[in-house]
């Protein structure tokens, strides 16, 4: 089983004016999980999009087993047992599993349903899959949708499997599924190189570990040589300490008041259920739960994007005099326009927040179009915004006039959590704002939400990562099947405390 | 009785034309090519069919019944592919927006075929002179035996020129292409998403080229259908070909993209265009709302398929859209 599986000698490729990748050398051995890390626009993607067909590389050579292949497109790819799970998932939503695994291999003109179900299972089996082939891809959740990927990939021969960022939206249990499926095919001589921002993950599964900077290639590690720091220096190529500097809340002050919040979601079952707490300025309030259990609703009903139930009541001291006046009903302008702000990083970044085909200026003008009297827009606030968050975020494009579409997805988030932030709000909540980003952003992020409290402002964080929760807020509030099991001090409790938190609710003996 | 049938007969005929269209139009549109150009294929299909049928028919005393069929059916097919050819390459190739294109084609259609009939015309003696009357009553030759079938069962069933049966069978065929086979399957990912088709190893741009050019083919049978049987192997340039054709367009709609509802779908269509003939006491004016009901038709399912949400009754997903792969 040992043997190099794939080598890559000199892979230059450009985009025009941009080089995403610059000479990289990389070796894959077999039967091995290799991580490939760097931080967001390093060119990962790039790189392994040119071992999936999807780019042609400008220079260099690609080695299999010592031969050099040419691989121009993904049926190239597939010939060389080379199969990638992209980001964004290419399945076709109408179809079901079966049909999207056995999409596009050739084969007897007709299908024949019986003889390939039983090639499928024989597969799933094998590695440990669970899957409905029957479902169709449309009904199916991210981690389902990720499985019917690996499966097709596997069922059309793959030696190497390349996963980009494979748990970015993984629940955790779904995650240690995904490692123990990788590690089976680790076992039968597969090779897995695996693209992920979370260094635990990196520790936990690879062998070995490959990082580029910038579109370079830095170099290779063995995992157990290696730590978080020493990984992030690697990443960043200078010295970093990834400490958050939490300061004691100074100040404190009620802003929000909520009390027996209750709202429906769209299948008309209670998504928040008697939701009561406080929102202080000077204070970084968490909220922690597993997916789904009613953080999205929370946020989007103090934002006015959700209609909530009767009885629910949120108030909110004004910052003039100390009015107390009631969000509930509240358009969102309305809302905005008292100092609220709501940044929501969903699954899909272009999706809520961004215009894909606008530039930075643009994304920025879309909060502030319809201020000032002219009839005519204002651009020359917005372009200074723009440059001023390119610059603070390090965000990576050409210009500030770029579609945003083209830039990679870390740096589209950043662009979308710089614009929320410089509106100064008085309350600031994010979602999920440091998804996909790279540790070194994340700290970043991290650290400008730090300086925000300072200034008084009331900053809400919703966040995937306990370990961040714990260190960054001042408050954790728990969810738990839209009800709130604890809110807890986020200096004296325990990852564990937070854990039992989530999946039960406080007082229910189970 | 007798109105029944003959109203029954009409709405086949009917039927037939935009069947044709509509099949020929859901290819296409499984690819993800929306060929606004149809009405303009069918035209393209309809001259180049009386074309090569008038040049045979006029250069021998005794026209061969079946060779007009064969040169009327080969015209029509290679013109009506052509016509799809060109939407390929300005949409395919050069990325040419897919509405802009398809409309142009149906005008370009309808100048060429409306050009080449005056000028048959012209040829044949003077205006509505043309006629293929062996190539069209070869057309239009129904069942031998069963057509003569006592009750009305052979006039109901039977009667038809050939083409009318090749319509249904081609709905047939194109539905077990679309669900059971291999290409089938690929050609609807190809238009559903052609990112998940092209990673998947499916060369995109050669099923989009494919379906859309033997699409065109296909749809252009209506248009010769129209001129052989329906208007009997004659040339009028009164734009019926164009109302017809968007009707076939409204009727993949209809459909909801599925081949065998275009069977019934189409001749539904006949009965409710034809039905204002066989409704006593209608004025001229009230005739032309009666002959709105397809439309009107067309409209409600539309509203009712988008209400009801569900994702199979949808158009594909990258219907009108060009694909490039090199892009993030």
């Amino acid at each position: 089983m040992k043997g190099n599986a794939i080598e890559l000698i000199d892979i230059t490729k450009r985009f025009g004016e941009v080089v995403a990748n610059h000479k990289v050398n990389m070796v894959v051995r077999k039967g091995e999980i290799l991580s490939l890390l760097g931080e967001n626009g390093s060119g990962k993607t790039t790189l392994m999009n040119m071992l999936s067909g999807i780019y042609f590389p400008d220079e260099g050579q690609i080695l299999l087993d010592g031969q050099e292949i040419v691989i121009r497109s993904p049926e190239d790819a597939f010939r060389y047992g080379i199969g990638m799970i992209h980001q964004h998932f290419k399945l076709v939503d109408v179809y079901t599993a079966a049909q999207n695994i056995i999409l596009g291999i050739p084969g007897k003109f007709m299908l024949n349903k019986k003889e390939i179900y039983k090639d499928i299972r024989e597969l799933t089996e094998k590695y440990g899959f669970e899957i409905d082939l029957d479902k169709k891809i449309y009904e199916m959740s991210v981690s389902e949708k990720q499985t019917v990927e690996i499966v097709k990939m596997l069922y059309r021969g793959a030696n190497i499997l390349i996963l980009d960022e494979p748990t970015a939206v993984l629940t955790p249990q779904e995650t240690d599924r995904l490692f123990g499926v990788l590690r089976n095919m680790k076992k039968d001589g597969k090779a897995v190189i695996i693209i992920t921002h979370k260094l635990q993950e990196v520790l936990e599964l690879s062998d070995r570990v490959a990082v580029l900077r910038k579109g370079e290639y830095i170099g290779t590690v063995e995992t157990k040589d290696a730590t978080e720091l020493s990984l992030t220096e690697m990443m960043v190529g200078k010295k970093v300490s990834l400490n958050i500097g939490r300061t004691e809340p100074v100040n404190r002050k009620k802003l929000i008041n909520i009390e027996h919040l209750t709202c429906l979601n769209k299948e008309g079952v209670k998504a928040l259920d008697d939701v009561s707490f406080e929102i202080y300025g000077g204070e970084i309030l968490g909220i922690a739960g597993i997916a789904g259990a009613g953080q999205k609703e929370l946020l989007e009903s103090i934002a006015g994007l959700q209609k909530s139930e009767e009885g629910s009541s949120i108030l909110y001291k004004a910052i003039d005099n100390n009015d107390e006046i009631q969000l509930v009903g509240r358009s969102v302008n309305d809302i905005k326009n008292l100092g609220i702000s709501l940044a929501f990083v969903p699954e899909d970044r272009l999706g809520m927040g961004l215009v894909g085909n606008m530039g930075m200026i643009g994304n920025m003008m879309l909060r502030s179009y319809n201020e000032g009297k002219s009839f005519f827009t204002e651009k020359k606030a917005p372009a200074e915004l723009a440059e001023r968050i390119k610059n603070r975020l390090d965000v990576a494009t050409p210009s500030i006039n770029t579609p945003v579409r083209k830039l990679s997805g870390g740096n589209v988030q950043k662009v979308l959590v710089g614009r929320e932030i410089a509106l100064a709000p008085r309350v600031l909540m994010t979602a999920y704002a440091v998804r996909g980003l790279d540790i070194n952003t994340s700290y970043t992020i991290y650290n400008i939400l730090s300086e925000e409290k300072e200034k008084g402002v009331a900053v809400v964080y919703v966040g995937e990562d306990l370990d961040v929760l714990i260190e960054l807020c001042d408050r954790i509030l728990v969810l738990c099947g839209g009800r709130v099991s604890g809110i807890v001090d986020a200096r004296t409790t325990t990852k564990e405390e937070v854990g039992m938190l989530m999946t039960k609710l406080k007082g229910e003996e189970e | 009785m007798d109105a029944i049938i003959s109203l029954f007969n009409a709405a086949v005929v009917f039927g037939t034309v935009i069947m044709f269209g509509a099949i020929g139009e859901i290819i296409a549109e499984k690819s993800g090519s929306l060929n606004l150009g149809v009405p303009g294929i069918m035209y393209l299909g309809g001259i180049a069919g009386l074309v090569g049928a008038f040049f045979y028919e006029s250069s021998v005393d005794e026209p061969n019944r079946l060779v007009c069929v064969i040169i009327a059916v080969l015209c029509c097919f290679a013109v009506s592919f052509l016509g799809g050819l060109i939407f390929s390459f300005l949409t395919i190739t050069l990325r040419a927006n897919q509405n802009v294109t398809g409309l142009t084609l149906t005008i370009f259609g309808s100048g060429v075929a409306n050009f080449f009939g005056g000028s048959l015309n012209k040829l044949a003696g003077g205006v509505g002179q043309i006629s293929v009357s062996a190539t069209s009553s070869a057309f239009r030759h129904g069942i031998p035996g069963l057509k003569s079938i006592g009750g009305g069962i052979g006039q109901m069933f039977f009667s038809y020129g050939f083409l009318v049966y090749i319509a249904i069978a081609s709905a047939v065929l194109l539905s077990i292409y679309l669900k059971r086979t291999r290409q089938g399957l690929a050609l609807g990912a190809v238009g559903e998403n052609p990112g998940a088709a092209d990673a998947a190893g499916i060369n995109v741009t050669k099923y989009k080229y494919l379906a859309t050019c033997f699409g065109a083919a296909i749809s252009g049978f209506g248009g010769l259908f129209y001129v052989m049987d329906y208007t009997k192997g004659t040339w009028a340039n009164d734009g019926t070909i164009e109302a017809l054709g968007w009707l076939a367009v409204a009727l993949v709609i209809f459909a909801t993209w599925k081949p065998y509802n275009t069977i019934w779908g189409s001749y539904l269509f006949g009965i409710l265009y034809w039905a204002f003939f066989y409704i006593s006491g209608l004025t001229r004016s009230s005739q032309e709302l009666f002959k709105m009901l397809p439309y009107i038709v067309t409209i409600i399912v539309l509203v009712a398929v988008s209400m009801r949400k569900k994702k199979e009754n949808q158009p594909p997903e990258a219907l009108g859209l060009s694909y490039f792969r090199e892009e993030r």
